[in-house]
């Protein structure tokens, strides 16, 4: 075969390094996702213990800072129970499916100058298609596990994520005009030679939008319809216990660390600074990027518990109204404007 | 001598990677065929589903290897991330619980699978007599140099502008008439 010998072949050894260079890279990009995620529930329990006037957790270290992984292992060692009658098969794939798709969309991240796993054309079109896959996780767990409340809480999803999905593609294509690219690091540069140097000056319609969507597409309250405790009990998962339980929470999180992430490249400004600050004070030019991009990602998702601490459940048919009546005609606008703007400067 | 050594080595370069583009080409193509008969052949309409994904993963991943990312981009996000998830909606909505013990073929398939087969030698027949002509503007170096994405763009919207708006017209009639019926079934407003 002359595909092994290719790989074996002296002049290919540049492919191996390669390989092995983008294994590393995802090695590392995953082990810092993965303790984000850790350290984002304590972030989370924290800030709105802190706003409800509690202390949050307390136990566990100091000032709980152990916390995480206490539960990680609890999670880790708990009983794995599936339900009679559940679709084993279906079951068994529905958090893999929910946690792999969001692991992947980390692959197009840049995360500061010229690191990026997968350096493609196409990021922001990638992200949103491991979005729609992320989709598959809930509404396969609501249904294998043959229990209603799951069943209702996937079906929930189901709706929320296809009509939401639309206004948060469309919230980007002002983005994708205005840099003229798909590339997450050429929408960066493209910010950074900008006069604001970020987007998110110009493109506030889109903007707003995108950060609503966010948040319905993470399941996150004031949209968390398809896990409302209240009603549904969990949602879909309410039938999971131990890991494949932690695998839907890590897919979560991932998902909210993923949806900063592209707030922050696409109307932040990445792991740049503008121009203007640094002309101030220059001492920052010093800062690494990576540093920037993760006070910026660290900030969205400030965001995130803020909203969740402040604002209540919407009801079903207001999340609905707000996706179809307000965001999609708002993100539609914002094209027009967007687009018009770009033919007369 | 070395002109001649480093031709040889072009080569064969460019043999092994047909060669691998064959290898890829054929699992691919495997797998399509083999998702398809598995998504009309399960007695599950859910696991149809999946396996319906599973192949549209594998068509998106035909088209990276045309030099087509924007494609296999939209074919996942529109097919896998809307069209399919409606399907699954409706599979929820009709509750087929009940059927999916029954009978999976209607007693007319030796009927569906002649008008099956007859379809497909219509469609190879005119692929017999397909000739590959010269390359037009957009050649792979062409559309890689300006990526796919602003290729396709500037061809749908300059030569072929009346097709791309004449299929949107059609599928807003689609979109129109579907709120239509979906409308006319309640008189009194309080029942929407």
């Amino acid at each position: 075969m002359h595909f092994f010998e290719t790989i074996i072949q002296p002049g290919s050894f540049d492919v191996i390094v390669n390989i092995v260079i983008i294994a590393l890279k995802i090695v590392v990009v995953v082990a810092v996702a993965l303790l984000h995620v850790a350290y984002a529930t304590y972030f989370e329990r924290k800030t709105i213990g802190h706003m409800q006037v509690r202390m949050g957790p307390m136990e566990v270290g100091w000032h709980g800072l152990l916390q995480p992984i206490a539960d990680g292992l609890k999670l880790f060692f708990k009983e794995d129970i599936i339900p009679a009658n559940a679709d084993k098969p279906v079951f068994y794939l529905a958090p893999l499916i929910s946690m792999m798709a969001a692991l992947a969309s980390l692959s197009v991240i840049p995360f500061f100058n010229n690191f990026v796993i997968a350096d493609i054309n196409i990021g922001l079109l990638f992200i949103l298609a491991m979005s729609s896959l992320g989709a598959y996780g809930v509404i396969l767990a609501g249904w294998s596990s043959n229990s209603k409340y799951a069943f209702l809480g996937g079906l929930r999803s189901s709706a929320q994520v296809i009509s939401y999905e639309v206004p948060l593609g469309l919230s980007l294509v002002g983005v994708m005009i205005m840099a003229g690219s798909l590339n997450l690091q050429d929408i960066v540069r493209a910010q950074q030679n900008y006069p604001t140097g970020f987007y998110a000056i110009p493109q506030i319609i889109g903007f707003f939008v995108f950060i609503v969507a966010a948040f319905a597409e993470t399941n996150r309250a004031p949209f968390d319809l398809p896990e409302a405790e209240n009603e549904l009990v969990a949602g879909y998962f309410v039938e999971y216990s131990g890991i494949r339980f932690a695998l839907f929470y890590l897919g979560e999180y991932v998902g909210m660390i993923i949806m900063s992430s592209i707030a922050v490249t696409c109307f932040l400004g990445g792991w740049t600074i503008p121009h203007y600050i640094l002309n101030v004070a220059p001492f920052l030019s010093k800062i690494p990027g990576v540093i920037v991009f993760a006070a910026k990602v660290y900030l969205g998702m400030f965001v995130y518990y803020w909203v969740r601490a402040t604002l209540p459940r919407y009801r079903y048919d207001q999340l609905m109204a707000i996706g179809w009546k307000v965001l999609i005609p708002l993100a539609l606008l914002n094209i027009v404007i967007t687009g018009f703007i770009k033919l007369l400067v | 001598m070395m002109t001649r050594r480093s031709s040889a080595g072009a080569d064969r370069k460019r043999r092994d990677r047909m060669a691998i583009n064959q290898f890829f080409f054929g699992y691919f193509a495997f797998v399509i065929i083999l998702t398809a008969l598995l998504v009309v052949t399960r007695k599950n309409p859910v696991h149809s589903v999946l396996w319906m994904l599973v192949m549209f993963f594998h068509v998106a991943g035909l088209y990276l290897f045309l030099n087509a990312e924007f494609m296999a981009a939209v074919q996942i996000i529109v097919y896998a991330g809307a069209i399919l998830v409606l399907y699954v909606f409706l599979i929820f909505l009709l509750n087929l619980k009940e059927e999916i013990q029954g009978e999976h073929y209607v007693g007319e398939w030796p009927m569906g699978l002649t008008l099956a087969l007859s379809v497909l030698v219509v469609i190879l027949i005119p692929l017999a007599g397909m000739k590959v002509k010269p390359f037009g503007k957009w050649s792979i170096a062409a559309i890689s140099k300006e990526t796919h994405t602003v290729a396709l763009g500037k061809v749908l919207y300059t030569g072929y502008l009346f097709p791309f708006e004449v299929a949107s017209i059609i599928l807003l009639v689609a979109i129109v008439g579907a709120v239509f019926l979906a409308r006319g079934k309640s008189d009194s407003p309080e029942d929407e």
